[in-house]
């Protein structure tokens, strides 16, 4: 694969220098450049005092007076910690139940292939399909029905209703990739199911869990309708729904701030994904190519 | 006992437990729910009646949720077609024998990790009626006379919203559909290069027919999700303005959750399901169909 991959463009040196800065170099910049510029545009905001963002003067993609003004207010002035910690503690823990239910699952379905596990594992695919834009009426009124409205606990609970199909059906595809042998010798060995999965079968699996927990972590933390429905008050709002909902306050927009919410809500998942790209990037295509 | 956790049928379920009870509690129960919801007149704070059809019926003739539906075809339609067309315009480009290539694609994939919720409010400063960096440039460059309303305009509105869309979506599709051209074995190219192939002729006949099966399953997720999108709309223009940005996802909050009219909003959402899968069907099937016409793998 990685052979192939660096071959891919085997013709590329019959293609003239100054074609293949039309063709090439041209176009990806231009792609990169506008990918890019939001962020660039969040950090600038968040730099910017107040009479340079409102006014029309001057250059607007520079800052003359960087300030951390705005970051101060947010951090000291709104519940922006509290919701920066809910988002923390509901994505790790949303992330492990769904973990711990998904690497079950798939292993029952891909290894123990118990009668109808096909079928089973259709069925997780088409609940991966299931979109919470159309489930989040009836999801509201059984969480207040629970009496978990306004609580973590309601957030944790769903959740994982769109990470466990997908961390599952990608974790089947590691187990499927792991020899039989394997599990055979260690079942003449007298080792129960248990241990096998947990022995041998997981720490095969490592860059699939990793891929699979990196994945419904950052899944978990851009979620917006369910804790926009589920959640009232402002200490346990989540990052993406407290800056909406709190940081706007009536006609008047405090830029700065909004941007700086969005920067260090942006920031958490941003690092995590950087160190491991590999991993993501593996589970995003490896999930598609299934 | 023993004998029991033996049976591969009995230990199969008992793994299966923990998240089938998840999924069948939250997804395929308030699935039901959300339908049976929708054939009655429930409202916060207060049980409903079975009334039958009467949502649907009103919602067949109330403009705005008509609006709505023709808005999220629109929305859907324009914007899979430019994720399509981009994504795998630089999906080519990332194939390309480059130096920091590793850095490029993990570059690319940024505006996808973020929340969207949180990349909307950038959108939202950049398309700002005053202060928006793109008329600024556009003045200065005097292309334009005077800013220019992004979203304070019905249809400028759906392209701005559209446009924010388009550049979450692209990374995605655009890294998956790098991982399919990966795939493809460079002595196809050779070959016909040798058989006198021109660039567009080997993407035409090489490159597209083989990443056919992998397009089908990215554009199916990528409408799909574009379809019930919610995020963008709500925090961008919250269907607005004259509600010519609401889709049938923010419009069944605004009815069910800000308006306590639970029953219409699930009804309009339920009327998303047929529409959803008509949807895949037909992009999956769709593109399968051609993969197979075109003497691709029938999967």
């Amino acid at each position: 694969m990685r052979g192939q991959a660096a071959d891919t463009a085997g013709m590329g040196y019959l293609e003239s220098l100054p074609r293949r800065a039309v063709t090439l170099w041209l176009p990806l910049s231009a792609f990169l450049f506008v990918l890019l510029f939001p962020f660039y545009w969040m950090v600038i905001t968040t730099l910017k005092p107040n009479e340079e963002l409102l006014s029309r003067e001057g250059n607007p993609f520079w800052v003359i007076n960087p300030t951390l003004a705005h970051v101060k207010k947010l951090l000291f002035d709104t519940s922006y910690p509290d919701w920066l910690w809910n988002t923390m503690l509901v994505s790790v823990v949303a992330t492990a139940l769904s973990l711990f239910c998904s690497v079950l699952a798939a292993y029952s379905i891909e290894r123990l292939r118990f009668r109808g596990a096909r079928y089973v594992g259709m069925a997780i695919f088409l609940a991966y399909l299931v979109p919470p834009s159309i489930l989040f009426i009836p999801l509201a009124t059984m969480v207040f029905q629970f009496g978990l409205f306004d609580t973590r606990l309601a957030l944790i609970l769903t959740y994982p209703t769109f990470l466990i199909p997908f961390c599952t059906w990608l974790l089947m595809g590691y187990f499927k990739s792991i020899p039989y042998e394997l599990e055979e010798c260690a079942l003449i060995d007298g080792a129960t199911r248990l241990q096998i999965l947990t022995r041998i079968v997981l720490p095969l699996a490592v860059p699939g869990l990793i891929s699979a927990g990196i994945f419904a972590f950052t899944l978990s933390w851009n979620e917006f309708i369910y804790a926009l429905t589920f959640i009232s008050s402002s200490e346990v709002k989540t990052v993406p729904v407290g800056v909406i909902t709190e940081l706007v306050e009536g006609d008047v927009y405090h830029w700065g701030s909004l941007m700086a919410g969005a920067l260090l809500g942006s920031l958490p998942v941003a690092v995590l994904y950087s160190f491991f790209v590999e991993y993501y990037v593996s589970g995003l295509t490896g999930a598609v190519k299934e | 006992m023993e004998r029991l956790l033996d049976n591969r049928n009995v230990l199969g379920l008992l793994f299966l437990l923990p998240a089938a009870l998840l999924l069948l509690l939250f997804l395929t129960y308030p699935l039901g729910l959300g339908t049976w919801l929708g054939f009655t007149d429930v409202k916060i704070g207060r049980a409903g009646e079975f009334v039958g059809l009467d949502n649907f019926r009103f919602l067949a003739g109330d403009a705005v949720a008509l609006l709505s539906v023709f808005n999220t075809f629109f929305y859907t339609l324009v914007a899979s077609v430019l994720k399509f067309v981009l994504g795998l315009w630089l999906a080519v480009l990332l194939n390309e024998r480059l130096p920091f290539k590793a850095f490029f694609r993990a570059v690319v994939l940024l505006p996808f990790i973020v929340p969207t919720a949180l990349s909307a409010i950038a959108f939202w400063w950049i398309y700002d009626a005053q202060f928006s960096v793109i008329s600024w440039t556009l003045m200065k460059l005097g292309l334009i006379d005077r800013y220019i309303d992004f979203l304070g305009d019905p249809w400028m509105a759906r392209y701005s919203t559209i446009a924010a869309n388009v550049w979450r979506g692209v990374p995605f599709i655009a890294i998956c559909l790098l991982a399919g051209l990966q795939t493809i074995a460079p002595s196809l190219y050779e070959a016909a290069a040798l058989d006198g192939a021109s660039g567009w002729q080997r993407f035409r006949h090489v490159t597209l027919p083989l990443l056919t099966p992998i397009i089908a399953v990215v554009m199916t997720f990528s409408v799909l999700f574009t379809f019930t999108d919610f995020q963008l709309i709500y925090v961008l223009t919250r269907g607005g303005p004259l509600n010519s940005t609401h889709l049938m996802a923010t419009l069944s909050f605004q009815r069910a959750i800000s308006g306590g009219a639970l029953g219409e909003g699930a009804a309009l959402a339920t009327a998303m399901v047929p529409f959803l899968l008509a949807a895949i069907l037909f992009s999956y099937f769709g593109l399968q169909r051609r993969a197979w016409q075109q003497g691709g793998a029938d999967r």
